[in-house]
């Protein structure tokens, strides 16, 4: 499984490189949204402020839009030309099918939020404190993100709407993770990590779940799509 | 040896619309196949369903010793169909199209270069996004990504189509020496000389059903086939061949 993971990651990243979407036009789009965020709750910044109290729900709201548009293109791909009858035909293993996708998406995510969270911090005026806590629960969020994301988006691959499927799908399943997401980030920020550490447990649980349910039912979605 | 294929009373249903409405079929090992039919008749439908593409709905379909209702996926690695669409990425180049597609069947990637050369693919093309690929250059490389796995069992639909002249002559001898490496054929074709004269044997589909399998046609002409080392040996993917 781990083999065809590293190829289908490898295979997905290539891509990525050479189409430059997700640099093109995912991350400018999720700066925008901070952007507008902070033009429809500013203009006042600093302590005190609806940004700065708002700024880690805000941050996650942009990563959860710009994880729905990696996930549309990393499945927009496969869909070109029935590349996804490729991909079943090839004998790959599913699961490391899922895996190779979900950790290309994923590498993806961990460098946009790297620039979100510094372009949200000079944007809010919010400084980054509690480094471990942010960058731990941006793993594990980023896990649960694309673990359920990668089963959306392969169920979507084979429906006609599949632009306004996977919204449908993804947002609701993701609000746990949206929310123990900010809330860790709120206690980082604060300077409270202590009080991160439970809401870090809760998206690891997600994490596992989403992983575990993503392991096993790629393969049959897949089948279907 | 048992049959490559074997199909019995094979039914595969798309929803409540029969694919197939019970094929039985037998392709010997080595063996070249035409399938015959018009449009809807039910060829594209049989080559996916021996790809493993599409399931078995009753009956019995045995692929290359896999029983096909009980695990589609094993087969699949030991298979090479080019249908109707190329399954090729256009954000990757012709070379990482192949790798990609050598390394997931953990076939030989030495196969990668001598297939480029093959199809004449090497060269410039090698390292262009298939993207920017004309429709026969596409063919072509969909083409190559068979040649560079050696599949047990070539599965074709409408391989002549979109290829130029040359294209089509070079396909022929792929078939040929596939064929002689010891590979089965199984190919759907509207070029039905041609296709005719590659293959030992014909069977005619109709309603998703066997109608009438026919006796094998005459020997290809001498110079229908023409080798790249010698005038009428057929291409060895074994043992390769650089083509000018």
């Amino acid at each position: 499984m781990w083999r065809d993971a590293l190829l289908v990651a490898g295979k997905d990243l290539k891509i990525e490189l050479r189409s430059k979407v997700g640099l093109g036009q995912v991350v400018p789009f999720a700066l925008v949204v901070l952007l507008l965020f902070g033009l429809a709750l500013g203009p006042g910044v600093g302590r005190g402020s609806v940004l700065f109290s708002a700024e880690p729900g805000l941050f996650w709201i942009a990563v959860l839009l710009a994880t729905v548009l990696a996930v549309q293109r990393s499945f927009a791909v496969e869909a070109v030309d029935d590349a996804s009858d490729g991909l079943r035909l090839s004998g790959l293993d599913p699961a490391g099918i899922f895996v190779g996708k979900a950790a290309a998406i994923g590498c993806q995510l961990l460098v946009l939020e790297l620039v979100l969270a510094l372009v949200s911090s000079l944007l809010y005026d919010r400084h980054l404190e509690g480094g471990l806590l942010l960058a731990g629960s941006c793993v594990v969020a980023t896990v649960g993100l694309v673990s359920i994301g990668t089963v959306y988006g392969v169920v979507s691959l084979g429906a006609r709407q599949r632009e306004t499927l996977l919204p449908l799908l993804f947002f609701p399943m993701v609000a746990p993770v949206l929310l123990a997401a900010t809330k860790a980030w709120d206690a980082a920020l604060s300077g409270s990590p202590g009080h991160g550490l439970g809401w870090l447990d809760v998206l690891a649980v997600f994490a596992v779940a989403y992983l575990a349910i993503g392991t096993v039912a790629f393969g049959p979605l897949l089948e279907d799509a | 040896m048992g049959p490559v294929i074997s199909l019995r009373e094979a039914v595969s249903l798309s929803g409540r619309f029969p694919l197939l409405a019970g094929v039985t079929f037998e392709v010997a090992e080595g063996e070249v196949v035409h399938l015959r039919g018009p449009n809807g008749a039910g060829k594209s439908s049989l080559l996916r369903l021996c790809a493993g593409l599409v399931a078995v709905s009753s009956g019995t379909a045995v692929v290359l010793g896999h029983d096909l209702t009980a695990d589609r996926q094993t087969v699949r690695r030991e298979v090479g169909l080019l249908a109707h669409s190329s399954f090729l990425y256009d954000d990757l180049s012709v070379v990482d199209n192949l790798r990609f597609a050598v390394r997931a069947s953990r076939s030989d990637p030495a196969g990668v270069d001598r297939a480029l050369a093959l199809l004449g693919l090497d060269g410039r093309l090698r390292g262009t996004r298939v993207g920017r690929l004309s429709a026969g250059q596409r063919r072509r490389t969909a083409i190559a990504v068979l040649a560079a796995r050696r599949p047990r069992l070539w599965l074709l639909d409408e391989p002549h189509a979109g290829l130029d002249a040359e294209g089509r002559e070079l396909l022929d001898e792929l078939v040929v020496g596939a064929r002689s490496d010891g590979a089965t054929v199984v190919l759907a074709s509207h070029e039905l000389d041609r296709a005719d004269r590659l293959a030992d044997r014909v069977v005619a589909l109709a309603g998703g059903r066997v109608v009438a399998p026919a006796p094998a046609p005459a020997p290809a002409p001498a110079d229908s086939v023409r080798g790249c080392d010698e005038a009428r040996a057929p291409v060895s993917l074994a043992e390769g061949c650089d083509v000018a």
